[in-house]
């Protein structure tokens, strides 16, 4: 991996570079699905190559193959010199890159019991008697079960000195009961929607979250949602628990503090950002208890956003985004930093692999946790609809306006959970949703969920992030419009 | 494993070109087949699949009016998959030396022995025919940097003269598809793709085009900046509407990425897994007498090899006639479960989705998009929606917003932009009031993959929130 990645860099030196890095990526994935009693999807695949970047004629030029030969690579890195010469057929400026100390490093995320080594048939059987107990439940029409593991390995050498070789492994597993009846279809997952529940462990993750167990209630409650209470339409106050509170942290707060966004970069297709750099230190995004980072580092936890270095070679770090509701930070790059005149990116160049292009990418946008247990937060709320597990999303292109719908709510009424409620919903503009924050949950409610699927950039990119979140509330909220029927 | 069999593999190696055209590194179908033979050679499995897709693709981004992102990438995928005794499993690799061949089939097959028997499980398919369709464009493949950063900078130049920013991409690809197993079976396709997109914008307003062709040639990015440029001048000033029901013309990448969310609730197992929408509503009259609807891959308008992910070929199929759901897409497992007739619309195996029509053509009219203002007395054109996600599946409610070119239109013309809405619009209702068809015409949007769609005027579209901008 080295060789390679040296050899790049002389080749893009040779042919006029100013700058290069390298990434030479190993990745070898499973991934393994069960449903309604089968086995649906069981595969492994593995990938090796390496993708050169270099700065030629004050311009951005990226290559990749997975021809590791000498003349493979080289080919390669001259490839990316030779575009980012086309490149400056069109440039107003010259790419200048915030300084960064030379890492020269080693890390490895921590991982008790290496997916890989786990007989495929122990995973299943895992996932087939979680698919049972589903189906034991009268009412269930479908039962579907995932596993997915990921172990990454990569070697990044830049012309700054910097070498550093890094190990991740990442494990997610979910379930999920879905029930046709009469005109619905409702469903409940564990221990998330969307495939389950990601992190930076090994298989130790999966069996904590003992699938099985929580299998039954799953099916349960789908089937029980055909006789709930449908959404109320209105002005309510909204709790949300933690994993739908994760994903809309990472909708309305890890997005539009994307400085590539911010900066319009990404205004043909993921779309640009509500915030300017002006913003910072002035806005009020959110009531005083907000407080929001984006935290790479292993302290943090071991969420499927930390790293020991982003993949510009950049030391992880913690960024504070939002402090005591004021918006303080945006995720950057070296070239993104530059170009609002910060003297250091704070590391979130991430790419999916080898082959792309690193960009940037949430790490861990986290709500720090407050100090309320849940069941003081309840008994503090008289009337109020509480959603849980996220079932839709959608915001626009410059993240005010967001849709969530949830797979399950339940009304709270007189400090108590009262009845279950079906298809809840709920809408807003960002900064007036996070201003009416009033309650947050911390202690053992606070976890780090991992969203394993944000897409982003082209060609696509899909990467994990993670979000600490726990139970909160929320004043005034709109409920109920998704589905209005007039 | 046959591991004796091993010597003499460095024949199979690639052929490493300069750093030439990216055309260079997709390997051919000759060297493809060599690939698919010497695996079937070292496998030991009762049956052995074999996938390969070699790629060479690059993209140019812009935005703020220079390139900012210029890639390019040369990919190789050879998957395997195996049978023993009525157990399959798939593993894939990037890497063609013999070891690596060793050890994919190594890895299929210690995951399909380490499953329980698929009783239901199929003998896999012998060699079939396929209908010939043209999609490869030497020039396309020969596309270089300088030729998308000299149109590139046309399109900001464009923008720039009319006092805008532009952002988009302009990308080209090869690639070559083989899936070949040890019954004999031996699918290819190879295929390139031209893409142009671009997103011009003044202070509070934006406008958007975006087209995609298998032969370069055939795109326009000059016409394609002066659109969005239109679109981005014309809905300055945006004016805020209330939320509520309104008429609207759909630009035909609105349709298709509204359209689009359908294609899989026409697979034969999303229907008996009763997750589709046409849960006991095929045979029955769904949408308008004027929506008729085909996957048909053979279509000129349409990409794609014209085969499934088992080699069987696709074929084309009546999925709603009049208003009425005729026909939904089989694999040959889903076809054989439920006493059906396969139509080449399978998944690659092992899956749990079964299959889906991939190539959707919407049967148009013939009114212009100029026709349709002209005979509105008050709505909404709507350029492109975007973010668009599942509220409802049976009755396929949509929410989404409208995005890069929203007008009201105003006794037969258009008469400002206006903030964008929010929209949670049934799909059986939407598709039950169109009162006008545009002709339908190879559509690219961002939600939905490629398809032939036209514009169409609806009523009753659900607007239920504004936005800010």
């Amino acid at each position: 991996m080295l060789d390679s990645a040296e050899l790049s860099l002389d080749t893009a030196k040779t042919r006029g570079a100013t700058y290069a890095d390298a990434r030479v990526v190993d990745i070898r994935q499973r991934d393994l699905s069960t449903k309604n009693g089968e086995v649906g999807t069981c595969a492994e695949a593995e990938s090796l190559g390496i993708g050169v970047r270099v700065i030629a004629g004050g311009a951005w030029g990226f290559a990749s193959t997975d021809r590791l030969t000498r003349e493979g690579v080289q080919a390669c890195a001259a490839q990316a010199v030779a575009i980012a010469r086309a490149s400056a057929l069109a440039k107003v400026r010259d790419v200048a890159l915030a300084p960064e100390p030379q890492h020269v490093d080693s890390w490895r995320s921590p991982c008790l019991k290496d997916p890989f080594r786990v007989p495929p048939q122990q995973q299943l059987d895992l996932l087939l008697s979680a698919d049972r107990e589903m189906r034991a439940v009268k009412g269930v029409t479908l039962a579907e079960g995932s596993m997915a593991f990921r172990r990454t390995e990569q070697f990044f050498a830049s012309t700054d000195g910097s070498r550093i070789h890094q190990v991740k492994v990442q494990s997610g597993a979910g379930i999920c009961a879905t029930s046709f009846q009469g005109n619905e279809i409702q469903k409940r997952s564990y221990p998330n929607s969307f495939g389950g529940q990601h992190t930076l462990e090994g298989y130790e993750m999966v069996e904590e979250l003992d699938l099985a167990a929580h299998a039954r209630r799953a099916g349960e409650e789908a089937v029980a949602l055909h006789s709930a209470a449908q959404c109320p339409e209105g002005q309510r106050t909204l709790i949300l628990m933690g994993d739908q509170l994760g994903l809309q942290i990472h909708e309305s707060i890890g997005h539009p503090i994307e400085l590539d966004r911010v900066l319009g970069m990404e205004a043909n297709f993921a779309g640009m950002s509500f915030l300017a750099p002006g913003d910072l230190k002035k806005l009020r995004y959110g009531s005083e208890i907000v407080n929001v980072v984006a935290d790479a580092r292993l302290e943090h936890g071991t969420a499927v956003g930390t790293f020991g270095y982003d993949d510009e070679g950049v030391a992880a770090q913690c960024i504070p985004i939002i402090t005591g509701g004021v918006f303080t930070g945006l995720l950057s790059s070296r070239d993104t930093a530059s170009a609002i005149g910060e003297r250091r990116s704070n590391g979130t160049m991430r790419a999916e692999s080898w082959n792309r292009l690193p960009i940037i990418r949430m790490t861990n946008v986290s709500l720090l946790p407050g100090a309320w247990r849940l069941e003081d937060l309840l008994a503090d709320t008289d009337d109020a609809l509480l959603m849980e597990t996220n079932r839709s999303w959608s915001i626009d292109d410059r993240r005010y306006h967001f849709q969530f719908t949830t797979e399950i709510g339940w009304e709270i009424k007189g400090g108590k959970r009262g009845r279950m409620i079906k298809n809840p919903s709920y809408s807003g503009i960002t900064t007036e949703f996070w201003n009416s924050c009033d309650a947050i949950c911390g202690g053992e409610e606070w976890k780090l969920w991992g969203t394993p699927n944000c897409g982003k950039g082209q060609p696509m990119q899909t990467m994990p992030t993670g979000h600490g979140a726990a139970p909160a509330r929320f004043r005034n909220v709109r409920v109920g419009v998704a589905f209005h029927k007039e | 494993m046959r591991r004796a069999a091993k010597r003499g593999a460095g024949k199979h190696a690639r052929h490493v070109p300069g750093a030439g055209v990216a055309a260079e590194h997709v390997l051919s179908q000759q060297d493809c087949r060599r690939l698919a033979e010497r695996i079937f050679e070292l496998s030991d499995a009762d049956e052995t699949e074999v996938q390969i897709d070699s790629n060479a693709d690059a993209l140019t981004r812009f935005a703020n009016n220079t390139i900012h992102q210029n890639v390019a990438e040369q990919t190789l995928s050879i998957s395997v998959r195996t049978v023993f005794d009525g157990r399959t499993a798939r593993a894939t690799t990037n890497k063609t030396d013999e070891d690596s061949l060793w050890r994919v089939l190594a890895a299929s097959a210690e995951l399909a022995r380490q499953q329980p028997k698929n009783p239901n499980l199929l003998p896999m398919p012998g060699p079939q025919k396929y209908p010939r369709v043209a999609r490869y464009f030497e020039s396309t493949a020969a596309a270089t940097p300088d030729d998308r950063a000299r149109v590139v900078a046309r399109a900001v130049k464009l923008a720039a003269k009319n006092g805008q920013t532009a952002a988009g991409l302009f990308s080209t690809g090869s690639m070559q598809n083989v899936i070949a197993n040890s019954r004999g079976l031996f699918a290819a396709y190879r295929q390139t793709r031209a893409e142009f997109s671009i997103t011009a914008m003044q202070e509070d307003s934006s406008g958007w085009a975006k087209a995609n062709a298998p032969d370069l040639r055939s795109l326009d990015p000059v016409t394609l900046a002066a659109s969005a440029s239109r679109k981005a001048a014309a809905s300055r000033a945006p004016r805020e509407l209330p939320p509520g029901r309104y008429t609207v013309i759909l630009e035909p990448a609105a349709t298709l990425d509204l359209v689009g969310f359908l294609f899989y609730d026409f697979s034969a197992t999303a229907v008996a897994d009763r997750r589709s929408c046409l849960n006991g509503r095929v045979g029955r009259k769904i949408f308008g007498e004027n929506i008729s609807l085909w996957d048909d891959a053979a279509h000129p308008g349409q990409l794609g090899a014209p085969y499934d992910g088992e080699g069987m070929a696709r074929q084309k199929v009546r999925l709603v006639e009049r208003g009425v759901a005729r026909n939904l897409v089989y694999s040959r497992a889903t076809a054989e479960k439920l006493k059906a007739k396969a139509t080449g619309h399978g998944m690659p195996l092992p899956n749990e989705w079964g299959e889906a029509p991939m190539n959707l053509v919407l049967e148009g009219g013939n009114a212009s998009v100029e026709e349709m203002v002209s005979a509105t007395e008050r709505g909404i054109l709507v350029t492109r929606v975007w973010y668009i996600r599942e509220v409802d599946p049976y009755e396929k409610v949509l929410t989404g917003m409208t995005r890069d070119g929203t007008f009201l239109i105003e006794d037969g013309r258009v008469v400002c932009g206006i903030r964008n809405f929010r929209f949670n619009q049934g799909m059986l209702e939407l598709l039950s009031n169109v009162e006008a068809l545009g002709p339908a015409v190879r559509t690219a949007g961002e939600e939905a993959f490629e398809m032939v769609v036209p514009a169409m005027k609806v009523r009753d579209f659900h607007f239920t929130d504004v936005t800010k901008f």
